[in-house]
């Protein structure tokens, strides 16, 4: 199981403090935590999609409105959001995505290989700074540098949170 | 299906231009295509925000918008094509219920860009029907001159979400292009909006 189970506050913390007001978000088992401590917040906008490029174009909306968001997924949901990132190239909007990677480390599902294998490189090709973490330590400091870079420098940024930091999860699926 | 779009009387041009006439400080964004063309055409403005892109994103920008703007009206106008690739957002905006935002079909079932292929609501798929069991608690589709007069005000400002079909004419009209510089197109809608860079 986790290596620490303080990361999704440390992330909740660094979300506060950075005045993100929405929080979209496609559920994954790894995000459990931080969904639920988003939805509780009453500064904070949780917003559920059918599916994560909606949230791409949502915090767009966001931002032309004057706030700030960041989104939530697993990595099979990057490769859902790659047209829609050119909305955020092209107009050169600030994007924070915050990833749980499936498919790198004692991955049941072989079908979540595909894409956890290649969803840093594809957003990459798409014009996203991608940074991996897989310290449960440095997640915290990695989030608040990527909004830093994203919401001052107008650019699409993703933390990559590894599948060894979350755990390997069985069909159990537990809560957090 | 029955009659075909291209002899509907409603034609885009004027909906979009009447709906626009008083929009007072409205927040305007026009899915990629016709409906860009369209909010252009009827006067550019710093808080339209016309889409060169984006497919199917158009609602949900809208969404973003609303909710970061309550005291603004959002009114999203867009074709059914792109509704259509996005639909999935109108289950996401009826779960969020903003009060504020309207969204207009202009529904002349074809992809009107592409050589006025047929979209799914030339056989029948009911734009208003999905909205309706999404949970939008304002709904209508509008075939006549008179039903839009009556809906206009609605559209303008009713406690939404709310959620219209226009069926209008499929027709080539003439381009009538928005500024196509992205970071332009941000940058004026914020300054306007926000006072802010």
């Amino acid at each position: 199981m986790s290596e620490a189970t303080t990361w999704p506050d440390d992330i909740f913390r660094v979300l506060r403090a950075a005045d993100i007001r929405q929080v979209a978000y496609v559920p994954d088992a790894g995000h459990t935590r931080l969904i639920n401590l988003c939805r509780a917040d009453k500064f904070i906008r949780a917003v559920g999609l059918t599916t994560e490029e909606e949230g791409v174009a949502l915090l767009a909306g966001a931002w032309l409105g004057g706030q700030r968001g960041a989104l939530l997924m697993q990595s099979s949901g990057v490769g859902n959001c790659i047209n829609m990132l050119s909305l955020i190239t092209q107009c050169r909007f600030p994007l924070l995505t915050l990833v749980t990677m499936r498919g790198q480390w004692g991955e049941f599902n072989p079908w979540q290989v595909p894409m956890g294998q290649n969803s840093g490189e594809q957003l990459r090709l798409a014009g996203t700074l991608v940074y991996p973490v897989d310290e449960a330590q440095r997640i915290g400091e990695t989030v608040e540098q990527a909004a830093r870079l994203a919401f001052e420098g107008g650019i699409s940024v993703a933390v990559l949170i590894a599948q060894r930091i979350i755990g390997s999860k069985t069909f159990g699926k537990s809560e957090q | 299906m029955s009659e075909s779009s291209e002899s509907f009387g409603l034609r885009r041009r004027d909906i979009v231009a009447a709906i626009l006439a008083k929009r007072g400080d409205a927040l305007v964004i026009g899915g990629l295509g016709s409906a860009a063309w369209d909010i252009t055409a009827a006067g550019d403005s710093p808080l339209n925000f016309p889409l060169w892109g984006a497919m199917g994103g158009t609602v949900a920008i809208a969404l973003g918008l609303a909710i970061a703007q309550p005291g603004r009206r959002v009114l999203a106008l867009s074709g059914d094509g792109d509704l259509l690739m996005g639909i999935g957002s109108l289950a996401t905006v009826a779960v969020q219920a903003p009060g504020n935002l309207a969204i207009v079909a202009l529904d002349n079932e074809r992809y009107g860009e592409t050589g006025m292929q047929e979209t799914a609501t030339a056989s029948g798929v009911d734009l208003t029907g999905i909205a309706r069991a999404c949970g939008f608690p304002i709904v209508a589709t509008i075939r006549e001159e008179a039903e839009f007069a009556a809906a206009l005000p609605r559209i303008r400002g009713a406690a939404g979400p709310c959620f219209f079909t226009i069926k209008v004419r499929a027709e080539k009209l003439p381009l009538v292009l928005p500024p196509k510089d992205g970071t332009e197109l941000k940058q004026r809608f914020r300054r306007a909006l926000l006072g802010a860079s």
